[in-house]
């Protein structure tokens, strides 16, 4: 997909202006934050778990490379293949060539963030195999060309009246004079005209939640049943999973679960949470012929020893963009990839570099809600500041915020000069802004004036103010 | 170098060990061996009758409908006026499981079973839990000759027997069972966790049942 992260301020623009978008946007609002609460204030060892998910994810990533090495060898000794691949690149050739030697046509597919960030479906539909998503939201926007604005939640930025017209436009071999009005019709629609589609494909393509080294399994947490059927109908299953996904055992993956759909859906469980480990045995009446799985490093080895590494904790529940402010105010394509939200502002320069990426951790408030409740306790504000610094220190923040930055350090760094120049320089501006309290608009502020005022100093510094109320409270203790 | 070997080499270079190579594998082999428990919330670890109350509570809370049976013979029955209540045809699919096998579906003389896989064109579909969860009313199944996995997803209607002596208080337990009916570190295919019937919040985030996978989810306890 094009990455438009380096206009993500014409993106957000755009997103405040979009009336659709705001409406939708109103949802994210509504639901997911009380959800989540809800599910939290129900399980007093919350916090116990979060604390255990955090532990759990810190060992295996310190472990990673024995990790993984146990778990090929789990995976190969119940007849799957494994299969690693560096970049993206080498990814899609992978999924290609199992493709290929299924004679495949058509496949399904699970709803997988991974295969978005290797553009998988266009390169699939370019090597003439038709890709089909059979997630309910990730099918809404196959149909539209988009890509998913929320991680969990792909479709959150379309309105009801914007699915019908595209269902529609799509299936026109159906009566135009249905009523597609609500949800449930249009779940309907879907859900008559998908299930051919998981008998007709060859391969189906899934992600992974997890990947346990202890017995070898890939686990998808779904709560539509479309996973399950891509990969138990076709007769060959791919799961495209990066290498963080390791967890030891699967008591880990029974602790890191009691935080992952409380804090995505606030539901307790998802409804389906699959252990899938290897091809169909025999006697097996079900199941696929062939397991492969894709290994995919695309970045995440040059986040380890890093201060990002915390950020390969992450386990994709959303609740740090369901959370954010910024995201709130914009929705998920304006960050211009794959990730949005707080841990989009954080992984998306890491994968796709800074330069491209820097904008995002600058689109943040800083107001903290994002580390508050991820429930693997990722440090992600923090994160955002070293991205920032990161940038600054290679040159990339425009020039006028460089010499503006420059011009106050200077200062600074000379307590006495500071406080002359501020003791001239308050009264002036209080004095321009003629008892309104806030500037309109500001020679050289112009980028923050066009949104809203600049509110006008008062027409003593800090420190005078600090001085006079010293002064006042020693007198009342005389 | 191969890819496998590039990534393996980049993450040894990158985490830098503190501890030795040696005392790490240690550690790694001690985990794996030993798959500490962690944190076992209070709540479903309560004295049999209570557990399986509180199991019926969970499902009931996530949209699954429960009826209780006195013992195993009393199933079919229980299957039949399911389907009369709900104006179903009068046809289950199931897999070949022995503790199914053994109810006197004969005596429901209506009643056709088909046996295998699903086709995708059944309304109803019957199988047996290998256990389930009293903390959050989840159901756990296992594939196998006698277990089709098709059958948990492809009918509209899925009706779930389960033993009440298997439903344990918390998922480790359920997996320590897994564990010691295939052995430590092996698995059935597949094992599949159902917590209510399916359902999707895609569209404007309203929470509609009955997306790809059932409907209804009917469990059956038995005893």
């Amino acid at each position: 997909m094009e990455i438009t992260s380096p206009r993500f301020k014409d993106n957000a623009a755009h997103a405040l202006a979009d009336p659709q978008l705001q409406k939708a946007l109103g949802n994210v609002r509504a639901g997911f934050i009380d959800k989540r609460q809800k599910a939290v204030d129900g399980l007093p060892e919350f916090d116990l778990l979060r604390d255990r998910a955090r532990e759990i994810k810190d060992h295996a990533l310190a472990n990673l490379d024995l990790y993984l090495e146990a778990y090929e060898a789990k995976v190969k000794a119940t007849g799957g293949h494994v299969h690693w691949a560096e970049t993206a690149e080498d990814a899609r050739n992978i999924v290609l060539d199992i493709c290929r030697r299924a004679g495949a046509r058509a496949v399904t597919k699970g709803k997988s963030m991974i295969t978005e960030e290797i553009g998988l479906n266009d390169f699939l539909s370019a090597n003439g195999i038709k890709p089909v998503e059979t997630d309910l939201g990730e099918y809404i926007i196959q149909l539209r060309g988009e890509h998913p604005s929320h991680i969990i939640a792909p479709a959150v930025h379309l309105n009801k009246e914007q699915v019908e017209a595209d269902f529609r436009r799509v299936h026109d071999h159906l009566a135009p004079s249905r009523d597609l009005e609500e949800p449930e019709a249009l779940l309907g629609e879907a859900r008559r005209v998908l299930r051919p589609a998981y008998f007709d494909a060859d391969v189906g393509i899934t992600g992974a939640n997890f990947l346990v080294a202890e017995t070898g399994s890939s686990v998808i947490v779904t709560n539509e049943g479309n996973g399950d059927l891509t990969q138990i109908l076709p007769k060959v299953h791919v799961v495209v999973a990066s290498i963080e996904k390791i967890v030891p055992t699967l008591s880990d993956v029974a602790q890191i679960l009691r935080v992952l759909a409380r804090s995505a859906t606030g539901q307790e469980m998802s409804v389906y949470t699959t252990l899938s480990t290897g091809p169909r045995r025999p006697g097996d009446p079900d199941g696929p012929e062939e397991y492969h799985v894709v290994l995919l490093d695309n970045g995440r080895s040059s986040m380890l020893g890093t201060e990002f590494q915390d950020m390969l904790r992450c386990i994709r529940c959303g609740a740090c963009m369901n959370h954010c402010p910024v995201y709130h105010a914009i929705g998920g394509h304006a960050y211009g990839w794959v990730y949005p939200g707080p841990m989009g502002a954080v992984l998306t320069p890491s994968l796709i570099g800074v330069d491209k990426g820097g904008h995002l951790p600058n689109a943040s408030t800083f107001c903290g809600r994002c580390e508050s409740v991820c429930p693997m306790r990722i440090p992600l504000p923090k994160m955002m500041r070293s991205w920032r610094e990161r940038e600054f220190e290679r040159g990339l923040n425009p020039a006028p915020q460089r010499y503006g930055l420059g011009l106050w350090a200077f200062f600074a760094k000379r307590p006495r000069l500071y406080r002359l120049a501020a003791s001239i320089g308050i009264p002036v501006l209080s004095a321009f802004s003629f008892g309104k309290g806030a500037f309109g608009s500001l020679p050289l502020a112009g980028g923050w004036t066009k949104h809203r005022d600049m509110p006008a100093p008062e027409s003593r510094t800090f420190m005078q103010q600090w001085r006079e109320r010293d002064a006042v409270s020693k007198q009342a203790a005389a | 170098m191969s890819a496998r070997d590039a990534i393996l080499n980049r993450v040894r270079n990158a985490l830098k060990p503190g501890a030795s190579e040696a005392e790490r594998r240690r550690l790694v082999d001690e985990r794996l061996t030993a798959a500490p428990n962690g944190v076992i919330p209070a709540r479903g670890q309560l004295p049999e009758q209570e557990r399986v109350a509180l199991f019926c509570t969970m499902a009931q809370k996530i949209a699954a409908t429960i009826e209780r049976v006195g013992k195993a013979d009393d199933v079919p029955k229980a299957v039949t006026q399911y389907l009369r209540a709900k104006n179903l045809p009068a046809s289950v699919r199931m897999g070949a499981d022995g503790r199914l096998a053994a109810m006197p579906w004969a005596k429901q003389r209506s009643l056709t079973v088909k046996s295998g896989p699903s086709d995708g064109d059944d309304e109803v579909g019957v199988s047996h839990a290998l256990g389930g969860v009293a903390e959050t009313g989840t159901v756990v199944m296992e594939s196998g000759p006698a277990n089709p996995t098709t059958i948990n997803f492809l009918p509209e209607h899925h009706i779930v027997v389960v033993d009440a002596k298997d439903v344990a208080g918390d998922l480790e337990a359920v997996l320590e069972r897994v564990r010691r009916a295939y052995g430590k570190g092996e698995m059935p295919r597949t094992l599949n966790l159902i917590s209510g019937p399916s359902r999707s919040g895609d569209i404007e985030q309203k929470i509609i049942l009955g997306a790809h996978g059932p409907r209804a989810l009917h469990l059956i306890v038995v005893g």
